[in-house]
């Protein structure tokens, strides 16, 4: 297994002897009690030691809150390399998307529901056969992809001013709040690496990129998700949606909002906020 | 102002010796956009004087919103692109030749027929363009650290310095020059990303803009000029051992080395 763990990368599984490790359920409570009274928090890390391993189990404690499903959305986080040097790490995260989460086409996205939302432009990847263990590798992920989608990624920390560590935001399922997708289309004949997207709000121009700004490539950001599960000794389903990772910088949104994601090839999505 | 001539001669020798000066914003009282644009015609005139390298074309700046907040203004730049600037892919260029050299990867447009302003709108602009080429510019500043206003630039030709074109033109018909997919790579390593928007929101609408403003000048685009519309990512810089490589959707790529 060649992939490098968060905790590794970033020495967050160094024993700190001076904080308590805090309970798992008691921490995940502190984070699904900021959501639903829309009170963002400290981060976790203030005051307790927290390792990127145990704030995957915290994770799970929030994601078992949630309708998953058996073909869940995931999402990625820190794939691109300038974030990935803003937080000092050199792997991305992850977490999932409650299937409530998951908007409508054309359902705007309730901020009055969130604390702090932000929103990203990102493609999505369908995934038409079950994908496990260390070795896989984009080529892997590319032959088990049904099709594409164009993908809005709504964030929103419960940590307040986005202020947090890896392992907060790893125990934050990795800062999820809503998903719009697009509709999708079949991957042949795309390099989703160069497919070309332009982020707007408003009509107004915010941002361009390419897929590469992905881990070079979308595909090698699912393989990433997919060695990492393994670690965990799980596995991504057929029928699972991976958002695969921001392209852009994400941008704060507020209602009235009306942010458009044209991804080249593949298509594009609107998303309103009220 | 100062004599045009007199400024473009400080940055031709500029040029010539790869000793920069400081920023003519700074040293000349009210240079304007007009000034700024007749001194880069004497200093086209001094570099053509006695080499047979005519105008092939032209390279926009300042066509981003980052570009042009940075710089505090709203609008883009131009200078012309003589045939003794355009290089083939994988061309070799000499660091030694510049003075502070960056890269950036455009879009360049291949016209297939005149097209003169005023007047010009971004769907007229479109339907004159005929191909596309994936283009990696090389700018330079002749003003020292790069600390530039929009006149110094204007100026010292639009801060360019040589083209590296890609082999290929492609037809253009069927393309959406905004959604098109750019990749630019320094020894393999992924420098940056960007969509054909980056340019001024359409490539094509670029276009229209030179198309309307060399028309102040009483200039119009001719068939087969070649207008790089401007960077789809912010320019870094690049010393010599570095191979970039731009590969561009639909338009293939373009590599240039350093040395």
């Amino acid at each position: 297994m060649t992939d490098v763990s968060p905790a590794a990368a970033s020495g967050a599984d160094e024993p700190d002897v001076g904080r308590p490790a805090g309970d798992v359920d008691a921490l995940a409570a502190r984070l699904l009690d900021a959501a639903a009274s829309r009170t963002p928090i400290p981060p976790l890390t203030d005051d307790v030691e927290l390792t990127v391993t145990r704030a995957y189990d915290v994770q799970d404690a929030v994601v078992a809150q949630l309708d998953v499903g058996p073909a869940p959305i995931a999402k990625l986080g820190l794939t691109s390399r300038a974030k990935q040097e803003q937080m000092a790490v050199d792997a991305p995260l992850s977490g999932w998307f409650g299937h409530d989460m998951a908007l409508e086409p054309g359902e705007p996205v309730a901020t009055g529901e969130l604390i702090q939302p932000r929103v990203e432009p990102e493609i999505a990847l369908l995934t038409s056969a079950t994908l496990s263990g260390p070795g896989v590798t984009a080529a892997h992920v590319l032959a088990a992809t049904a099709a594409v989608l164009p993908a809005v990624d709504v964030l929103d920390s419960r940590f307040a001013g986005y202020r947090f560590t890896l392992p907060d935001v790893v125990a934050d399922n990795a800062s999820a709040a809503r998903c719009a997708l697009g509709d999708p289309v079949p991957v042949d004949g795309i390099d989703l690496a160069l497919a070309g997207c332009v982020f707007s709000c408003n009509g107004v121009l915010v941002a361009t990129a390419a897929g590469a700004a992905v881990l070079d490539h979308p595909a090698a950001a699912v393989a990433w998700l997919v060695r990492d599960l393994a670690r965990r000794g799980r596995e991504l389903p057929a029928g699972s949606i991976v958002l695969s990772g921001a392209l852009t910088a994400a941008i704060a949104v507020a209602a009235g909002d009306v942010v458009r994601v044209t991804i080249d090839r593949i298509g594009a999505l609107e998303l309103a906020c009220r | 102002m100062t004599d045009a001539s007199e400024l473009a001669r400080a940055l031709f020798d500029a040029r010539r010796d790869r000793k920069p000066i400081p920023p003519l914003s700074e040293t000349v009282d009210g240079l304007t956009i007009a000034d700024a644009y007749a001194v880069q015609r004497a200093f086209v005139e001094r570099l053509r004087d006695g080499n047979d390298t005519p105008v092939v074309g032209y390279k926009l700046g300042l066509t981003s919103k980052p570009m042009q907040e940075l710089l505090g203004v709203d609008q883009p730049d131009f200078g012309p692109v003589l045939r003794s600037m355009v290089h083939d892919d994988g061309a070799a260029l000499a660091v030694d030749d510049l003075i502070q050299p960056k890269i950036e990867a455009e879009v360049g447009l291949v016209l297939d027929r005149d097209l003169r302003g005023p007047g010009v709108t971004t769907w007229q602009a479109a339907s004159a363009v005929g191909g596309a080429i994936a283009v990696l510019e090389v700018v330079d500043s002749r003003i020292e650290d790069w600390r530039i206003t929009i006149v110094d630039t204007i100026a010292d030709l639009a801060s360019s310095a040589a083209i590296v074109m890609a082999p290929r033109v492609v037809p253009v018909a069927g393309i959406d020059l905004r959604t098109i997919g750019m990749v630019i790579r320094s020894g393999g390593r992924v420098q940056a990303t960007g969509a054909g928007a980056a340019a001024m929101g359409d490539p094509a609408a670029a276009v229209a803009w030179l198309a309307n403003t060399l028309a102040t000048f009483d200039v119009a685009l001719t068939a087969g000029d070649v207008i790089m519309t401007g960077a789809l990512h912010a320019a870094f810089p690049v010393a010599a051992g570095d191979v970039i490589r731009a590969d561009i959707d639909r338009l293939g790529s373009v590599t240039a080395r350093f040395v």
